[in-house]
């Protein structure tokens, strides 16, 4: 498997990272390395394996399907980068 | 009494219990002792008025009585731990001037049990790393150095700052986070003992997430007396955390008797790796006569899915931090990108990412986002999942044969120079070959000191236990602790 410089592109879109195109070639290289180190896990025959989902064997906890938070307006917003009228605000999404 | 920094916890709470010393004396001594170590890069943000506010009220529950254990103890806290109206950066860009409006459970239970925050502490951002390069505040360095060489040596990482902190006594402890060695290898480059308990053992509510099925906190100490201590101090169920175990926290320390007379200590052959340096294989045999000298059964075993491990960890935790840091968006906190006209919403996104993560964040997010996109999950993601399952299966039945705990080398060299591995992440990634089975296993790890090597720099051994018995590993590592006799400390430079 080789990622050249369009896939690059694609997962950096999928990412949502900017990555200018004259830097394309050498993330694809970086990306090419990893893989590389990563494709020793073919080897095994995994066919028979159940992949994991929880390191430890246990049921997930359920809880009361009750509000027990809220009213935190003002905390929540806090960190904002850029908060108005109780909301957080973005660029213009639709035209 | 003077050096009062470079206490242990258990003589630090003996004295306070004495009335030997104040907790605002220990306080003092070691804001005293951050303040001269700038060079060292360890604390990024320093809270002197919330210490000595602790410190005060910590010395009146002293006088009242029945003080818990910590009550009083000055402690470094990792970047990674959200702490209240305190800057909590995970060492990163992207979270530049974030004041969390909560606190972490860790750092809550500690706080709660009267430890005294000192400060927040140096890490890899987002925990990414091995050597604390890739942090926003610039490296933290290691107090140790070669010989009489003043070259700059990293202290490791994720957990750098901890471990820097916690070896030139600027804090009698630390807490520190562990994704894949982030704990074990910063204690062994720094000559200190550092816990990662089994996966749930502490909250990770409130800890910036890394990869969720790999993080866990835990003490970065002095003593392995000191980590029983701090190490209960931290752990216990919390219904905030969905996989926090829901299990009564043992008294460790009253579990460190130094007789492991007939243990079982298994030695894996897979972990002889080639090219290991001829002084951690050494060390590695000194180990063994130790704990064979305090009376315990050697016997060598295989982990074969051990090759393994660092590719499996290199698909899971960058599939994990590709969803998790998909928050980090220029919207709820932290930094946003500067807009151009124009820019619509896609456009902040992508500006504030690319601004806002480091270099090494970049490379994992978008790895992990290629290892889950469609076409790729079967092939990588699915079957990193597969043979993590064959690597802790490789754990439970060395186990199930009667192993108590196992033995290993925790790092594949003592401290390198910053810088050197810069280049190349996957040779960066080998740091952490003997350590990341454990978090894929989710088994708990303790990094003991065990001797210097010819530079006189540290070298760590590795103890790994059975899910849940952090006692029984924490008594095995005591055992290995008084063998070895480690009481070196590094020559004050800064």
């Amino acid at each position: 498997m080789s990622i050249d410089r369009a896939t690059a592109a694609k997962v950096a879109k999928l990412a949502r990272i900017r990555v200018d195109e004259a830097d394309l070639p050498a993330l694809a290289d970086e990306f090419n390395a990893i893989l590389g180190f990563i494709e020793q896990l073919q080897e095994l025959d995994v066919s028979d394996v159940e992949p994991m989902v929880s390191v430890t064997p246990m049921r997930l906890p359920r809880r009361a399907d009750i509000v027990n938070d809220g009213n935190q307006q003002a905390r929540v917003l806090a960190n904002a980068p850029d908060a108005r009228e109780g909301f957080f605000a973005v660029p213009k999404v639709v035209e | 009494m003077s050096d009062l920094n470079k206490l242990t916890i258990s003589e630090a709470r003996d004295a306070l219990r004495k009335g030997e010393a104040t907790s605002a004396e220990l306080t003092q001594a070691c804001l005293a002792a951050i303040d001269a170590a700038d060079a060292l890069g360890a604390f990024v943000h320093k809270t002197p008025e919330i210490a000595l506010a602790r410190a005060a009220a910590a010395d009146q529950r002293i006088k009242a009585g029945d003080a818990p254990a910590m009550c009083g103890i000055p402690v470094g806290i990792k970047d990674l731990f959200c702490t209240e109206g305190v800057a909590s950066q995970a060492a990163s860009k992207i979270l530049e001037g974030f004041r969390p409006e909560y606190e972490s459970t860790v750092s809550a239970q500690l706080r709660d049990q009267g430890a005294v925050m000192l400060g927040k502490l140096n890490m890899d951002e987002f925990a990414m790393g091995s050597s604390n390069e890739t942090s926003v505040y610039g490296n933290a360095i290691n107090p140790w150095r070669a010989g009489n060489a003043d070259t700059a040596l990293t202290p490791g990482g994720s957990s750098g700052g901890s471990a820097a902190a916690v070896a030139a006594d600027l804090c009698l402890a630390a807490t520190g986070t562990d994704t894949g060695g982030s704990i074990r290898q910063p204690a062994a480059f720094t000559g200190t003992v550092g816990l990662k308990p089994t996966y749930g053992r502490c909250s990770r509510w409130g800890i910036v997430a890394f990869a969720s099925s790999l993080d866990q906190a835990g003490p970065m100490t002095k003593t392995v007396r000191d980590a029983a201590i701090m190490g209960a101090a931290m752990m216990g169920h919390d219904p905030k955390d969905s996989t926090s175990a829901d299990l009564p926290v043992p008294d460790f320390e009253a579990m460190l008797t130094g007789d492991i007379r007939g243990r079982v200590i298994g030695i894996p052959r897979e972990y002889r790796m080639e090219g290991m340096p001829a002084e951690i294989e050494a060390l590695w045999a000194q180990g063994r006569e130790m704990l064979a000298d305090a009376g315990a059964v050697i016997r060598d075993i295989s982990l074969p899915h051990t090759k393994y491990a660092l590719p499996t960890y290199y698909v899971i935790a960058p599939a994990e931090a590709s969803s998790n840091l998909a928050r980090y968006d220029g919207v709820r906190f932290g930094y946003r990108a500067k807009m151009s006209p124009g820019d619509g919403i896609t456009e902040m996104y992508e500006k504030t990412r690319a601004e806002g993560f480091g270099a090494e964040v970049r490379r994992r997010v978008m790895v992990g986002t290629y290892v889950l996109s469609a076409g790729y999950y079967d092939a990588y993601y699915n079957r990193a999942r597969k043979v993590r399952t064959l690597i802790k299966r490789d754990f439970e039945e060395v186990f199930a044969a009667g192993v108590d705990a196992i033995l290993t080398p925790a790092t594949p060299s003592a401290a390198f120079e910053l810088g050197k591995k810069h280049a190349d992440p996957v040779e960066m990634y080998l740091n952490d070959v003997f350590t990341v089975t454990v978090n894929l296993a989710g088994l708990p790890g303790l990094a003991v000191p065990a001797g210097l090597d010819a530079q006189g720099l540290p070298l760590g051994l590795q103890l790994i236990g059975k899910p849940w018995e952090e006692g029984e590993l924490l008594n095995i590592g005591y055992a290995l602790e008084q063998a070895a006799g480690f009481v070196a400390k590094p020559a004050k430079w800064w």
